[in-house]
């Protein structure tokens, strides 16, 4: 009679297939089960990375396969981090990353923080807030372009509305300074309700009881907010600033579509300029490096912030 | 202060880590600044520093 689930595997298992693995120690069958994952790795993440670092000293083009590649050590390092056209890409990132971090986080939170109040259609709402985010980038980069047109778009209409300015006297992805405010309103709509789900999960997590024991104490609201939710939050809050900031550094797809660089070059993020060295010049040997300063800022940013996070975990 | 400086003699984890962690940021920071170009020409180098420093003193003891 069988007994446990693992007696049943047994059972079940061929004899030809059983008597093949029986000789094999524990730690060879741990071998034999992760093999095919650590090969994937290697062959999707670690080879292509060094393949790129390779690439990156040299002056390949990937559109002259048969051209000889040359070995011009760190020239195309040098001549990224001495580009102007570079440093204003990297600038226009800097003021999107910040300002989409800045709104996502205080909108999401306060989101969340009135979700979490129990009260009458609140299922509702929070499936009505997190549909943006269901959305492809594509198809929303698509629609917000036709709610910034000037003649006919509902958001020159409501701002017309509550400011009084004529709706069709600015242009928010034709005018150079409000271009890159126009790409920041359209991340934060499409990706606040994610930042709020984490806070949400967040606030659901912290016990009653410690809000009881506080109230006990006659502690303030507050000074309830302050010392019992905030704290908690915290790690979850760092958490969602950290998957929305690797995110936003590389965001692509949603700029192309809803102003593709421009006007000018004013919301031409590093991954938009990136492709464009890559796929329209074919500078293969010169996006590399540039893909590899990217990667590195990317990477030590990471570091240094889940260092931050554990510490906030463990408080 | 004192501390920090001890635990870089000693090469301790915490103190080591907060030095690359200065060079990250500095790094980051100068790489999105729009002040000089000098900083920004300089920034991949004291990040690339800082993440090495970081990856070789995470496995320095506490």
């Amino acid at each position: 009679m069988l007994h446990s689930p693992v007696d049943r595997v047994a059972e079940a298992t061929p004899h030809a297939m059983a008597k093949r693995f029986r000789g094999l120690s524990d730690r060879s069958l741990a071998w034999l089960f992760v093999t095919p994952s650590i090969v994937l790795l290697l062959a999707v993440n670690i080879f292509p990375l060094i393949w790129t670092i390779r690439l990156s000293f040299t002056n390949f083009r990937v559109n002259r396969p048969n051209a000889e590649v040359a070995f011009v050590g760190l020239k195309n390092y040098v001549s990224i981090l001495s580009d102007k056209d570079i440093w204003l890409t990297m600038q226009a990132t800097a003021h999107f990353l910040i300002w989409t971090l800045v709104l996502q986080v205080l909108i999401g939170f306060s989101l969340a923080y009135l979700i979490n109040k129990k009260f009458r259609g609140n299922d509702l709402w929070t499936t009505i807030i997190v549909l943006p985010m269901m959305l492809s980038p594509a198809v929303v980069g698509n629609f917000w372009t036709f709610l910034y047109q000037p003649q006919i778009g509902l958001f020159n209409y409501a701002v017309g509305f509550l400011t009084g300015a004529d709706p069709s006297s600015f242009s928010m992805i034709g005018d150079v300074s409000l271009a890159p405010w126009a790409i920041v309103i359209v991340d934060t709509w499409m990706w606040t309700p994610f930042v709020m789900l984490i806070c949400l999960a967040g606030l659901r997590s912290i016990p009653d009881s410690i809000y009881e024991a506080a109230e006990c104490d006659r502690a303030s609201k507050w000074r309830q907010f302050w010392t019992i939710t905030i704290p908690l939050v915290l790690p979850f809050l760092m958490l969602a600033v950290l998957f929305r900031g690797i995110e936003n550094f590389k965001m692509f797809d949603l700029v192309v579509q809803l102003t593709g660089g421009g006007p000018g070059s004013i919301t031409e993020l590093t991954s938009i300029n990136l492709k464009r060295e890559a796929f329209e010049k074919w500078r293969t040997g010169y996006a590399s490096a540039y893909a590899v300063i990217l990667f590195v800022t990317v990477f030590g940013l990471a570091s240094i912030y889940v260092k931050a996070l554990n510490k906030v975990k463990q408080r | 202060m004192t501390r920090f400086f001890d635990g870089l003699l000693h090469f301790r984890r915490g103190a080591w880590e907060m030095l690359a962690s200065v060079l990250i940021a500095a790094g980051v920071f100068m790489l999105m600044q729009p002040f000089a170009l000098v900083l920004y020409s300089w920034s991949f180098l004291v990040t690339l520093l800082g993440t090495v420093t970081f990856i070789i003193v995470s496995h320095f003891p506490e």
